[in-house]
């Protein structure tokens, strides 16, 4: 039996946290996306997991219209997280996403579309998106609004017969407005739906079993298949003297699994000179469980959905970090414009609520409360031309 | 439910084309000229997009939640 923990869980949401890149890319109002490309090495590293690669993303404009942009990106896993720990053998795997996209403006309106495909071994997934930005009241004012469909094909390696499918869509709007000189605010609102099959193959649930040697055995998970959420968030950035600037964001989050949760980020940049920028921050999340989360079941069928994800129970988890990044600046005359080189860290801390350490030795149910620490390296070149 | 959501994106874009020409006549409080502060990359959310599309990535790999995370809004038509 092949079992990869966690692995599946990221890349059912990768096309989400990418499709976030591109609302991102609309949002520019009627400004088109600087031509820029940026060559990036990240690496996440905690519970027992690395996660490395390469990102390269290129944007070149067209004309005063029309932008286009590429960006590949490779995810390389290796290791063994606590799910993967409990039931089987450390695994190394690989996921290659490729993504297009293209930005037009026309006068105060900027629309873009983009299309991503993500892929590995037993999981293909594609996603197009479309966004559109209008600016009102003297440019002081944008208004961002978003639509994505997604459909994921899901594999269980070892298991030819197993062929299962995901769909997914989500409708986003935001509001960026100018307050003064010095304050930019944003309100933004997401809803995410998806259907088919959104649990993991490979992961399970722990339930009591007196005939095993530990008192315990596993089941696959079962999950709803339908899943759908509302976010809203709010976001602020004050520019202050000598060039520096406070930021902050919060969140609200829930969905028909019941999960609630909400997060907030709080940073400061300084700038020494032209060329330095460093950047300080600190990230605090909290969620409540999915109805049908439980650490520990007492029978194989206990309910008709059942789940044992540590990221669908009750936990919370701070992150602090810093981003330093050196600017060279060069001659209109030359072809580049300017280039920086950029390292970012995260240091993240994972505090679960009833999610137990089953390999811990103690008796059934009375395990250690897991919690883990991870960190989170970027290391980026950006040139402007 | 999708039906809703797509008759009220398809209603918030009607509106959205109909409104912006009147919008768009209303004077700004802060003047283009007054806009340098804002337009500094240090005032901008994705100033970054490769990192900022990763950390994204990490958050929704690590967490229930989804969506609604920053940059849905942003821009100042400073530029």
């Amino acid at each position: 039996m092949v079992v990869r923990g966690a692995v599946v869980g990221v890349i059912n949401r990768c096309i989400a946290g990418l499709l976030g890149c591109w609302i991102s890319t609309a949002s520019l109002g009627a400004v088109l996306p600087e031509d820029r490309a940026d060559v990036m090495y990240h690496s996440y590293s905690g519970d027992g997991v690395s996660i490395d690669g390469p990102s390269v993303l290129v944007r070149k404009k067209a004309g005063n219209h029309w932008s286009f942009s590429a960006n590949y990106y490779v995810d390389t896993i290796s290791g063994a997280s606590i799910d993967v720990r409990a039931t089987a053998s450390p695994y190394r795997e690989e996921r290659q996403e490729t993504s297009i996209g293209v930005d037009y403006v026309q006068n105060k309106t900027s629309l873009a579309a983009s299309y991503t495909n993500s892929s590995e071994n037993d999981y293909e997934a594609n996603s197009f998106y479309m966004g559109a930005s209008q600016d009102f009241f003297g440019d002081l004012t944008t208004l961002s609004m978003s639509y994505s469909r997604g459909s994921d094909d899901v594999g269980r390696r070892g298991d030819a017969s197993f062929a299962e499918q995901a769909r997914r869509q989500k409708l986003g709007i935001g509001i960026t407005q100018i307050v003064t000189k010095n304050l930019i605010v944003g309100v933004n609102a997401e809803n995410v739906s998806d259907e088919g099959y959104l649990n993991n193959p490979y992961r399970v649930v722990r339930y009591l079993d007196p005939n095993s040697a530990r008192g315990f055995a596993f089941t696959t998970e079962v999950y709803p298949r339908t899943r759908v959420s509302n976010a809203f968030s709010a976001n602020a950035n004050y520019y202050l003297a000598h060039r520096a600037s406070l930021y902050g964001d919060a969140r609200y989050y829930s969905d028909t699994w019941g999960i609630e949760a909400v997060n907030g980020k709080f940073g400061y940049i300084h700038t020494f000179g032209d060329d330095w920028i460093v950047d300080l921050h600190v990230r605090y999340y909290q969620q409540e469980q999915a109805d049908f989360y439980q650490d520990l079941f007492s029978r194989p069928d206990e309910f008709n959905f059942m789940a044992r994800d540590k990221e669908l129970s009750t936990y919370q988890s701070l992150s602090t970090g810093i981003k330093v990044s050196y600017a060279w600046q060069f001659s209109s005359q030359r072809y580049i414009d300017k280039s920086t080189l950029n390292i970012e860290y995260d240091y993240m801390n994972f505090d679960y609520d009833n999610f137990r350490d089953v390999t811990d030795d103690a008796p059934v149910g009375e395990e250690a409360l897991f919690g883990f620490s991870a960190n989170v390296i970027r290391l980026y070149l950006s040139v402007w031309y | 439910m999708r039906s809703y959501l797509l008759l009220s994106a398809l209603g918030a874009v009607t509106c959205l084309s109909g409104c912006a020409s009147t919008l768009t006549d209303i004077e700004p409080w802060v003047k283009p000229y007054e806009r340098s502060l804002l337009a500094d990359p240090i005032m901008s959310v994705n100033r970054n997009p490769v990192a900022m599309a990763y950390t994204k990535h990490v958050h929704e790999a690590r967490e229930g939640a989804r969506g609604a995370d920053g940059g849905a809004g942003g821009g100042c038509g400073c530029n």
